[in-house]
């Protein structure tokens, strides 16, 4: 008797969890030869609201963390990708058509990302902070703080693109709500199931699948969003519309740019991220 | 039995039909115990059921706005300040000072000793002030404190009265006990001008074991008077759920098809979202009927669930999702 595939259900990765829609749709993806792949969670505005609330909830917990133990978790997280980068590579190949070799270069590439960016976690202060030079008898200094809760659209890199924009924002102590990338959704959930095993605390990354276009204005217009990310959309005037929305409460936008994403990144998208808290503080006795 | 005119102040305990009651210990319990049992899970596929409804757009923004004048904005803390009942007052009044449309709460319930600075930041704004009473929340006293209790809390300005029962003695079967303990609270709530303040009964419902127990002392505290049967402290789990609270939506409603009085229903403890408030909206125009469907005969005691209100009414009206950073949590 021949046995029956266990198929996976697709399903969001949300406040720790992995719900499927609160609106109950979904969409086909398919693989690169144009062929059914899988059906993914098409989420909702409502789904994009849940999970700013769960953002928000982890905020605390996670930016009261010291950055050494959120160095941690991210090196963690690379960890566990190791660990399984053999199902990574398969689920490149079939998304993207791409030879092996390839493949496992944009997974080695990640992991390595994610190892960079853990070990930035407890040094960026000390690059973009410090003390000031002032005309007083005080002693100054800044020091970088998360923002908050940021909504970052994914660009179209299933894997190498994701983690590249998530791992900076996590790594800050910032919480985020991504929405994967249309076309390649799947990948941005097994990264999910990484995660959720890699003892990255409950809503620090929540993944929304389903139309950017939809879900997007929502996010660059909620009052509890602190900051997007517009990498991944590709139509200027889109991104111009959203930018307009984000600026009702001042949120931080970081533009679409291009970008190779094999090149080691700069300081910029963990920067983009944080507010600087000064603090003047009377010398001596 | 013939509904009969309602009087606008319920002075008479139990109404005629049920007096014969109300006679004696004996009488007393098998009146309740001939109650017809609640049946279980039908009570919650029921409330379970009508939790599914879906209510958008402008059936929303009404339920909204009823439910914002239907919370009985509570603070019950150790803690409480004058600072803070005033700054409870001021919010209870105008709860999005952002928007003249807005309506006002209900009331604002506090303990005993925070009465005259409610009455003090409320006078004129037509916002009662509801206190509660009888050594709450556990009610373990002597009766003469807890009559003391509520003297205080009725001199001092209170309209509303929230008292406990003794479930003690529900629980072991006194329900005469229990019975002249509420007359005599009621008694108590007497002001100076022959009216009366109003009086909420808390049965505690998540210490009263079944829902045949939530049924009895429903009717058991109606027929001693009371104007609104309130379902917890908020200071025991499980407080309101809906099940509980559809359970005494159908007592008033069969108490007013027996004696011809409306009695309202205060669920309070754990409604915290608008989702939960606007599931009992519906079960109140449901299981009740729509003249449940106004704060003088239902209201919702909580604090958070304001504030998740607002942000919904925000919502609403701008088309996009608000935050905790825009409204007072407290």
């Amino acid at each position: 008797m021949t046995r029956a595939d266990v198929r996976k259900t697709y399903k969001l990765y949300l406040g720790g969890a992995f719900p499927r829609s609160e609106s109950g749709r979904s969409y086909a993806v398919e693989d690169a030869k144009g062929r059914f792949w899988a059906h993914a969670s098409r989420a909702s505005r409502k789904d994009a609201r849940d999970a700013v609330v769960a953002a928000r909830k982890a905020f605390d917990g996670w930016s009261g963390r010291t950055a050494y133990n959120r160095g941690q978790v991210v090196y963690r997280v690379a960890e566990v990708l190791e660990s399984r980068r053999d199902q990574f590579e398969a689920e490149l190949r079939t998304a993207e058509g791409i030879t092996a070799s390839r493949a496992r270069t944009y997974v080695d590439a990640a992991i390595d990302r994610l190892v960079w960016y853990a070990g930035w976690s407890d040094k960026l202060a000390q690059v973009v902070g410090g003390a000031n030079p002032v005309s007083g008898p005080y002693l100054n200094h800044s020091a970088p703080e998360p923002t908050g809760v940021v909504a970052v659209l994914a660009p179209a890199g299933p894997l190498l693109g994701l983690v590249s924009v998530v791992a900076p924002v996590i790594a800050t102590g910032n919480t985020c709500v991504v929405v994967a990338s249309q076309p390649h959704p799947l990948t941005a959930i097994t990264l999910g199931e990484v995660m959720a095993t890699s003892d990255v605390p409950a809503g620090v990354v929540n993944v929304l699948t389903g139309p950017q276009d939809e879900i997007a204005p929502w996010l660059a217009s909620h009052m509890d969003v602190d900051a997007i990310d517009l990498t991944g959309v590709e139509d200027p005037e889109a991104a111009r519309n959203l930018e307009i929305a984000a600026a009702d409460n001042l949120k931080r936008v970081r533009r679409p740019a291009a970008e190779d994403w094999l090149a080691t990144p700069g300081l910029d998208r963990m920067t983009d991220f944080l507010e600087t808290k000064t603090v003047w503080h009377p010398m001596g006795l | 039995m013939t509904p009969t005119d309602a009087p606008a102040d319920l002075a008479a305990a139990a109404p005629a039909p049920l007096l014969d009651a109300t006679s004696s210990d004996a009488a007393l319990r098998r009146f309740l115990h001939g109650l017809p049992g609640v049946d279980q899970v039908g009570a919650e596929q029921r409330a379970a059921g009508l939790g599914t409804r879906s209510i958008k757009a402008a059936s929303k923004a009404y339920a909204v706005d009823l439910a914002i004048s239907m919370v009985d904005l509570t603070t019950l803390e150790g803690s409480d300040t004058r600072g803070k009942v005033r700054a409870l007052s001021a919010k209870a009044q105008r709860p999005d000072p952002t928007d003249p449309t807005c309506p006002a709460t209900a009331a604002v319930c506090v303990y005993p000793d925070m009465v005259p600075h409610a009455v003090d930041a409320l006078r004129g704004s037509g916002v009662h002030v509801a206190s509660v009473a009888t050594a709450f929340p556990s009610g373990r006293a002597a009766l003469d404190v807890k009559l003391a209790d509520t003297r205080d809390a009725v001199e001092a300005g209170a309209d509303e009265i929230d008292m406990v029962i003794d479930r003690g003695a529900f629980l072991t079967g006194r329900y005469l006990d229990v019975h002249d303990e509420i007359v005599a609270v009621k008694e108590a709530c007497a002001l100076p001008n022959g009216q009366s303040a109003h009086l909420k009964v808390i049965l505690e419902t998540g210490e009263l074991q079944t829902y045949d127990n939530v049924r009895r002392a429903s009717w058991l505290a109606m027929m001693a008077g009371a104007h609104f049967i309130k379902t917890s402290t908020g200071k025991v789990q499980p407080a309101a759920t809906l099940p509980v609270t559809l359970v005494m939506l159908e007592a008033v409603r069969d108490y007013r098809l027996a004696t011809g009085q409306q009695v309202g229903v205060k669920p309070a403890g754990g409604i915290r979202t608008t989702k939960d408030a606007v599931k009992h909206l519906v079960m109140v125009n449901e299981v009740a009927g729509p003249d449940w469907l106004d704060p003088d005969w239902f209201r919702f005691g909580a604090s958070s669930l304001l504030d998740d209100l607002l942000m919904q009414r925000t919502k609403l009206t701008t088309g996009r999702y608000s935050g905790p950073d825009y409204v007072t949590m407290d």
